[in-house]
């Protein structure tokens, strides 16, 4: 069973993002369990005076949903053309200490929804730029959903040709936990 | 009858890790980066014809003078040490071109990809140490492309230009040992 935790940029209630990543696990195969991240919110702002033992509650938990996951759903909206900075701030805090952080060789995917025509695409890369610093190892997909309120539907997915590309995505990213898991356990 | 030059005289030649160093050099921002491998292992065999080396780094061993860096470097942005742990020279064939001066035909393997490289070097005269042993030092330099191997992070600078260049140098001052009676 390989374990994918999903990470919305949104706080918003009815986010299309959220939407996307609840669309996401539905569609993920029955060999892998999609667990929804929900504590976006609770995450302070980065301080390195605060980035002591014990953590924030509310990073430690971030920190072990990540670790305890083989890979990440990354789904972004765009804030003026980048990342949410809550999300960006939720990074930094796992970002560190660089050389050990939770998401070092991870596999990780990004899409991301907007109401505007190009599907958050900056946002996207740019998020991937982020966590290739950080040292994931990104995969090179990118899924741009635009228009995002007129694909769903009291918070379902209602574009099958959306549907089928995230499903698409998932399978990408549960080979390359699996691909990881494999090269982990020969040695 | 032809008279073949080998570089050293037959036998296997180990390794004297402690006094051997594998460095790269590239240039970055405004001067030359330069980095090395603590952990390398190398091994030559010598017979009448030929003399053949192969040679690993370990990855995880880079050493830049800086954690979060060295951290980066093994991440999949470069060397990607988890998926590929080591880097391989393999050359099956080190020709002596006289006055010490060789030539390799090699391969060199990074992140995966094994691409032919030609490397220059120069070969000592082989001396008895101290120690028991017979010793020569051999001394090799390659270019690569890093691009070929599919290392290929950039920060562009505000002109546009890249700041990291595309060509690294790759030294090796590698010392080899044999047993002195070669019994």
């Amino acid at each position: 069973m390989t374990r994918i935790l999903g990470i919305s940029g949104s706080l918003r209630r009815d986010s299309h993002n959220t939407s996307l990543l609840r669309a996401a696990a539905e569609a993920a195969g029955p060999d892998i369990e999609f667990v929804l991240y929900d504590g976006l919110k609770q995450i302070p702002p980065y301080d390195e005076d605060d980035d002591v033992h014990p953590r924030p509650e509310s990073v430690a938990r971030l920190n072990e949903a990540i670790g305890a996951a083989d890979a990440v759903f990354f789904s972004t909206p765009e804030y003026n053309s980048s990342i949410p900075g809550q999300l960006k701030n939720a990074i930094d805090w796992v970002s560190r200490p660089v050389a050990t952080n939770a998401l070092r060789n991870k596999p990780v995917a990004v899409v991301g929804a907007s109401t505007g025509g190009f599907g958050a695409v900056w946002a996207q890369a740019e998020l991937r730029k982020v966590l290739a610093a950080v040292g994931a190892r990104v995969l090179d997909l990118e899924l741009p959903v635009p228009h995002a309120h007129t694909r769903f539907e009291d918070g379902g997915l209602t574009d099958d040709e959306i549907r089928t590309r995230l499903e698409e995505a998932i399978e990408a990213l549960a080979d390359a936990a699996r691909a990881r898991e494999d090269r982990r356990t020969a040695v | 009858m032809n008279t073949t030059l080998t570089i050293a005289p037959a036998g296997t030649w180990n390794l004297d890790s402690v006094h051997s160093r594998v460095d790269f050099e590239v240039s970055y921002l405004a001067g030359t980066f330069k980095g090395h491998f603590n952990e390398i292992a190398a091994k030559l065999t010598v017979d009448d014809e030929r003399a053949t080396l192969e040679g690993t780094t370990n990855v995880a061993s880079i050493d830049v003078n800086e954690e979060n860096l060295s951290a980066h470097l093994q991440s999949p942005d470069f060397f990607d040490a988890e998926q590929y742990p080591e880097l391989r020279f393999t050359a099956e064939d080190i020709g002596l071109d006289g006055d010490g001066k060789v030539s390799v035909d090699g391969e060199l393997t990074i992140k995966g990809v094994t691409q032919p490289v030609t490397v220059t070097g120069t070969v000592t005269a082989p001396m008895a140490d101290p120690y028991g042993t017979e010793r020569i030092g051999l001394n090799l330099t390659t270019k690569v492309d890093r691009t070929n191997f599919g290392i290929n992070w950039n920060n562009p600078l505000p002109s546009g230009e890249p700041s990291l260049a595309n060509d690294v140098t790759i030294l090796a001052e590698l010392q080899f040992v044999k047993p002195g009676d070669d019994s």
